[in-house]
């Protein structure tokens, strides 16, 4: 997945997003090491100690960690990505709520529809 | 993390006109600053006064604690907006030009990058367009190991896939004891890569901090920042 970032909104911030995306999905495998700072910074286009930011925010959430001499690693805490992938899915139907209050559905209302419109799509 | 950089209530005029006034900066080490502003606000004034190519009408500059001099020469490594370079000469003998010049220029470095952007060592400047040109510059400047270097509108007249390998060589070369410092009215080009920028106009620095703090505290881009600030 390529990185795509935009120039409103913090550089790190939108790293540790996308990072957290690859772990969540599998494209960062767990136990797996990282590219490095430079490395990763080169891929994105991004300046190096703003991927160095991103790492360290990432680290202290605990989905990698570093070994002293190593390097960077996901954590094989399965447990822990299966958390935060589910607080990303609560995110996004959160979000989804939002939207569809904006056009006048209630939560019920939503969900029905959701239900209605998954019938379709199976047809 | 070590200061690289000190200008001191810095003032340079030609004739009536001021061109700085009151300039007070200082640069760490480890940092990619965008030097921005409109046409005219003393963007390449100040560069050349680090580079000591100007001398400051009063204040001071300090690269590493000395008066740019000999001594900051060898640190420093210098991308002139315009070339200086002679245009008989092939690319294979600038890299011997420089090798002789600059004890910290790695030839190996500037084949590699020849390499890549499809330039043929044994070809003269001559025989080059202006934006061929401006990469070979850019080549030999990049491929010095310096502490400080300053680049005055390194990406203003390369195509849009020589720009990015360019920002990519200034990303990979990246090194904790060294700062870049470029200008450039290309903002939205080089964001990304940025650490902090500084706004000049009309000679004074009018803002300077972090780029992902601006986005952080006011939502936007430095791009948009810059045409709030320097609307016409």
């Amino acid at each position: 997945m390529p990185w795509t970032l935009h120039p409103d909104r913090p550089i790190y911030l939108q790293l540790v997003e996308q990072i957290r995306l690859k772990i969540v999905s599998g494209e960062y495998p767990p136990g797996g090491k990282l590219a490095s700072v430079r490395d990763l910074a080169g891929d994105a286009a991004v300046n190096p100690n703003t991927m160095q930011k991103a790492l360290t925010e990432l680290e202290r959430t605990g989905l990698i960690y570093a070994q002293r001499t190593s390097g960077r690693f996901i954590t094989e805490d399965r447990e822990k990505i299966s958390q935060v992938r589910q607080q990303l899915a609560a995110g996004q139907i959160a979000d989804f709520f939002g939207q569809m209050e904006q056009l006048g559905y209630s939560r019920a209302e939503a969900l029905a529809l959701v239900q209605s419109i998954n019938e379709e799509m199976k047809q | 993390m070590s200061t690289l950089l000190e200008c001191k209530n810095l003032n340079k005029n030609f004739g009536a006109k001021a061109a700085l006034s009151d300039v007070n900066l200082t640069i760490q080490s480890g940092r990619i600053i965008g030097l921005l502003g409109p046409n005219g606000s003393g963007k390449s004034t100040l560069i050349k006064l680090v580079n000591g190519l100007l001398v400051p009408t009063s204040g001071s500059v300090l690269v590493e604690g000395s008066a740019p001099g000999v001594l900051t020469k060898k640190v420093v490594s210098y991308l002139p907006d315009r070339t200086y370079l002679n245009d008989w000469m092939k690319v294979r003998d600038l890299i011997g030009f420089f090798k002789d010049f600059y004890a910290d220029f790695d030839p190996n470095k500037a084949y590699d990058m020849l390499r890549r952007l499809s330039i043929n060592p044994n070809d003269n400047l001559k025989s080059m367009s202006k934006g061929t040109k401006e990469k070979v510059q850019l080549i030999l400047v990049m491929s010095r190991s310096a502490r400080l270097y300053l680049l005055d509108e390194p990406i203003g007249g390369v195509d849009p896939a020589a720009r990015d390998y360019i920002l990519n060589t200034i990303i990979t070369n990246y090194n904790p004891e060294a700062s870049v410092i470029l200008s450039t009215h290309l903002i939205a080009d080089v964001e990304q890569v940025l650490d902090d920028f500084i706004f000049l106009n009309g000679g004074r620095v009018v803002m300077s901090a972090a780029v992902d703090d601006v986005r952080e505290n006011q939502g936007k881009s430095i791009d948009a920042l810059f045409r709030e600030v320097f609307k016409c």
